[in-house]
């Protein structure tokens, strides 16, 4: 015990004296929260839009008026021909251009029916498809409390309910994701570079050749990665709470034995890794092209694993992270039990021991 | 006298090629060992042997009176090792590396901070115990990790290239701190390819390609092959 103690303290002297380590640990998760919170949302607010409306009656102000006033849209500026349209979008400022017929309140009384011109920007076609989508919300609303008594004898109103996250903030998709990749990071990524540390500087030999068992030196050095990570997700889980109202609606004990697997997880990952590198070079490439990227791209952390190709939503069945996504969302935002989701748990457990036993292998076939 | 380290037909293969073939030879307590041989022939393999990094494939050994084969976790408390690379922590102190290599070999806590002055004492450290090992030139670091190899006491040290790099005034005072460890009665296993430190042990044993080709005192070995240093009986079997 002595021994082991002795071990993990130098372990702690070498995380806390590599200042680009403590910055990777504790500077990049803070940072990616923030980041992925305040900065980058799918929501759209202040879209700057032009009116082309030729008309100017009753209806179209009272409809440009909904427009403007609902929040998602700045007015840039009333265009007074169509051939101003190309030359506002040249500009980049204006997202969004909305035309009306001509006449259009009259042929709205008349025919019962006018057309409008919407057209967007869609060098970014997301935003392009969420702007379009507003606008025709706005209208249809519109029609609708013009006819309050149905004109077709069917009609059918969807009611559109969002739970779990019902005001659709990124933050909740993020910061489950964020804890992935962060464990992740730090269990796998820098164990992989500890361990392999030591076999380029060659005190793993010295180590080797001390009383200290093979095992005992992996355990002794992935003890203070274990503690660290631990850490970590729990300030991630506090700041997604305190910060953005992320909630945790299931057993926080359950959510954290699973913080606790998934850390042994991946650092089983990062001891497999270890055991092929030579040198940390090559373990930082191996994780981050092997690990990192899958994890990021695969896990459904921010593409949706169900719109890849077949072929990739199989190669998503071997990230772990994917099923750590999966029961993270479920714990935090759904407030899932043990019930629904002992399944994902024991895939993780599945991958551990896999890793693990071939490791052991590894290692020993060194040794021999 | 006591055979510290013994070898008897020892074989080492790692698939088909034979790393290591049938070697036989003793060691005496208390000696200054040379193992010399081009790089390549298979001295460090036979040294990870003897520190239970690797396994034999066949033969027999013993260290300290125990079996290489089966005995290794044993081994391991009587032996020191020192790499070629040095083996100290880079961003730890001389205090920090000194503590925790006595620390894994289980060192009692108050034991561990009289080794610690006694050492650093004997090396002139004294005023740099806080110093990171990364500031201190490589000659101090050789012999630092030296002394660190000896802190629990071994009865015999394994030395891997223990002086590469270093300029030959600097390797001769490493090597009073070996003759004097020495003269304590720990035994020393060293490899080299320094012709001029072969002169400095009490027997040596050339290797070529995975075997013995000579083996006894540096003046024996001289004569043997009527020439008049280390460097030409070297020569001589490399080339033959």
């Amino acid at each position: 015990m002595k021994r082991f103690y002795a071990f993990v303290k130098k372990e702690f002297y070498h995380i806390l004296r590599d200042y680009r380590t403590m910055l990777i640990l504790f500077g990049m998760p803070v940072a990616q929260i923030m980041l992925f919170g305040f900065a980058i949302t799918n929501e759209i607010k202040d879209a700057h839009i032009a009116i082309l409306d030729p008309s100017k009656d009753h209806e179209t102000s009272r409809l440009n008026e909904k427009i403007l006033s609902s929040g998602y849209f700045i007015l840039d500026k009333y265009l007074n021909s169509p051939g101003e349209i190309e030359s506002v979008f040249e500009e980049g400022k204006v997202k969004i251009v909305v035309v009306y017929d001509e006449d259009f309140g009259r042929k709205l009384l008349k025919n019962k029916a006018a057309s409008i011109q919407i057209i967007a920007d869609a060098t970014d076609p997301n935003t392009a498809n969420t702007l379009t989508n507003y606008i025709s919300a706005i209208f249809q609303d519109y029609v609708q409390s013009q006819n309050p008594l149905a004109i077709s004898p069917v009609r059918v109103i969807p009611e559109v309910r969002f739970r779990y996250n019902p005001d659709l903030k990124g933050v909740f998709l993020f910061i489950p994701g964020l804890i992935t990749i962060i464990l992740m990071l730090v269990s796998a990524m820098m164990t992989s570079i500890s361990l392999t540390r030591e076999k380029e500087l060659g005190t793993m030999e010295v180590l080797l050749a001390s009383p200290m068992k093979p095992v005992q030196i992996i355990v002794a050095k992935v003890i203070p990665y274990i503690i660290l990570a631990f850490i970590i997700s729990i300030v991630i889980l506090l700041l997604g709470y305190l910060v953005f109202k992320v909630p945790v609606k299931g057993n926080i004990a359950l959510l954290i034995s699973e913080f606790l697997l998934f850390i042994i997880t991946a650092l089983s990952l990062g001891i497999l890794i270890s055991t092929i590198a030579k040198t940390q070079q090559v373990a930082l490439m191996m994780s981050l092209m092997g690990l990192m990227l899958p994890t990021i791209i695969l896990s459904g952390f921010i593409f949706p694993v169900e719109n890849m190709p077949k072929i990739l939503q199989w190669i998503s069945y071997l990230i772990p992270a994917k099923w750590f996504i999966t029961i993270v969302k479920g714990i935090m935002l759904k407030g899932l039990g043990i019930e629904a989701i002992w399944k994902e748990t024991l895939i993780i457990l599945g991958f551990t021991l896999f890793f693990l036993i071939v490791s052991i292998k590894k290692f020993k076939i060194r040794l021999a | 006298m006591d055979h510290v380290i013994t070898s008897n037909n020892l074989t080492k293969k790692f698939g088909n090629f034979t790393a290591v073939d049938r070697i036989s030879f003793s060691v005496l307590k208390g000696e200054i060992f040379g193992f010399l041989g081009a790089n390549g022939a298979g001295k460090t393999t036979v040294m990870k042997m003897f520190c239970g990094l690797l396994s034999p494939t066949g033969g027999e050994g013993s260290v300290a009176g125990l079996d290489i084969f089966t005995q290794r976790e044993k081994i391991k408390k009587r032996i020191g090792y020192m790499s070629q690379r040095f083996s100290l922590y880079e961003d730890l102190t001389v205090s920090e590396n000194i503590t925790f290599y006595a620390g894994i070999y289980g060192l009692k806590k108050n034991d561990i901070k009289e080794k610690r002055e006694a050492l650093t004492e004997r090396l002139h450290l004294g005023d740099f115990q806080n110093n990171l090992i990364s500031s201190l030139p490589l000659g101090w670091k050789q012999k630092l990790a030296f002394s660190v190899a000896l802190i629990h006491s071994p009865d015999i040290v394994f030395l891997d290239e223990p002086t590469g790099g270093v300029d030959p005034v600097t390797r001769r005072q490493f090597w009073d701190l070996i003759y004097e460890a020495a003269r304590q009665g720990v035994t020393i296993f060293v490899t080299t390819h320094y012709m001029d430190e072969a002169e400095y042990c009490d027997r040596i044993s050339m290797m070529v390609d995975g075997r013995i080709e000579a083996l006894g005192k540096p003046s024996e070995l001289k004569t043997q092959f009527g020439v008049k240093t280390m460097n030409e009986v070297f020569l001589k079997l490399a080339r033959k």
